[in-house]
């Protein structure tokens, strides 16, 4: 931040910056990629560790992925209902896993050590595109959950329990993506912001408990992301009487 | 200046859309088969083989305690039996000892009477012949008195 008389090595704080790569006449952000890849590579090690060599006596690794598990099972079974939540676990507990992994490793890992020639890394889930991308996988996945369950009669759910209900449950198709893209966006990114400004402000002490209350919110935010996705897929799948 | 540009930048921005979000759609969905394969499926089956292990188990010990138990009622009432026969076999013990006893007290009372009876007649005889036998001295030593005195006359 060059209109600053002093800079922190740790409080640079460039936002809306992008390291881009191009790719043919396509441009991604390529820092997103970068973290997420690292954070992919890391959840995918410690899956592969823990399913190494799996007993009836959980050990080691083996017990957190259990309870991963577990909890990834609960939440999409009292959300999604008996009947089809087995077809959906993997994309609720993926959707679960990739943003806590995301949002942690932004919190956690200090991206800032590295140097980048434009942007800064952080957690994926601070660019609007992978939160809309996400959100977008949601939208998809509940219309196909309700066409491939109910066939035609899924549509049936828009006039339900009133033909009143119509306009209503369209805007709600809009305004799915866009309130789960933009509260986890807004969440992260407004948490990376706070912690920046804080660190810049007052580079002691006084951004540890708001960094322990980003971990927090990163954690809920995952949490909710998955819970909201699996509802609606169960609302999708849901029978109506 | 190349910080906060926030919105409408030509270059950047927070709203930057670009191809970053269907080739991030596109990991995203990859992420869920490699998990389902690496993660999901292999913990899954874990899982539920354990749960499986464990019903099963349950129901087994379930199985087993009901057998336990309707043992355990029948050998109660076998015990019940057995202690009401011994408390039977007791009392029939008691009654034959008791019974004997008395029998043996009767007899032995009545050999006991019958021997004083016998003892009392003996004695009654003794005595009576004594006294005969004293009245028949007492009679002759009387003569021979009387004798003796007519005589020295």
């Amino acid at each position: 931040m060059g209109f600053l008389p002093f800079v922190f090595p740790f409080a640079e704080l460039e936002v809306g910056q992008h390291l881009y790569w191009q790719i043919g006449n396509l441009r991604i952000h390529g820092q997103v990629f970068m973290t997420s890849w690292l954070l992919i590579g890391a959840l995918l090690a410690l899956v592969v560790i823990g399913t190494k060599k799996m007993d009836r006596d959980p050990k080691g690794v083996q017990n957190l992925l259990e309870f991963l598990w577990d909890y990834i099972r609960d939440l999409a079974r009292t959300q999604i209902g008996e009947k089809v939540y087995r077809d959906w676990m993997p994309f609720i507990g993926t959707l679960f896993l990739f943003i806590f992994v995301s949002n942690w490793g932004g919190a956690l890992v200090p991206w800032k050590l590295i140097e980048l020639p434009s942007g800064e890394l952080g957690a994926p889930t601070a660019d609007i595109n992978t939160t809309v991308a996400l959100a977008l996988l949601v939208s998809l996945s509940y219309f196909y959950a309700g066409l491939s369950n109910k066939g035609l009669r899924y549509f049936e759910y828009y006039v339900h329990p009133t033909p009143i209900m119509l306009p209503f449950k369209i805007v709600e198709d809009f305004t799915k993506p866009l309130s789960l893209s933009f509260r986890l966006f807004g969440n992260i990114l407004a948490d990376e912001l706070v912690v920046a400004v804080l660190v810049f402000l007052v580079p002691l002490v006084l951004p540890v408990p708001v960094m322990f209350l980003g971990l927090f919110t990163s954690a809920i935010q995952a949490l909710i992301f998955a819970t909201l996705a699996a509802y609606y897929i169960g609302e999708a799948v849901e029978e109506h009487h | 200046m190349p910080s906060l540009f926030l919105f409408g930048a030509s270059e950047g921005g927070l709203f930057d859309f670009d191809a970053t979000l269907p080739l991030m759609a596109v990991q995203v969905v990859l992420l869920t088969f490699i998990l389902n394969a690496l993660f999901f499926k292999p913990v899954g089956r874990v899982v539920e083989e354990r749960e499986d292990y464990v019903n099963t188990s349950r129901a087994e010990a379930k199985k087993k305690i009901a057998e336990v138990e309707l043992l355990e009622a029948e050998l109660k009432e076998q015990l019940k039996e057995a202690r009401l026969a011994a408390q039977k076999v007791i009392l029939e013990a008691e009654q034959d000892s008791e019974n004997l006893y008395k029998e043996a007290l009767s007899l032995a009372t009545a050999e006991a009477n019958s021997s004083r009876e016998k003892a009392r007649l003996e004695i009654d005889s003794q005595r009576d012949d004594a006294l005969n036998q004293l009245k028949s001295e007492a009679d002759n030593l009387g003569n021979l008195i009387v004798e003796r005195l007519l005589a020295k006359k």
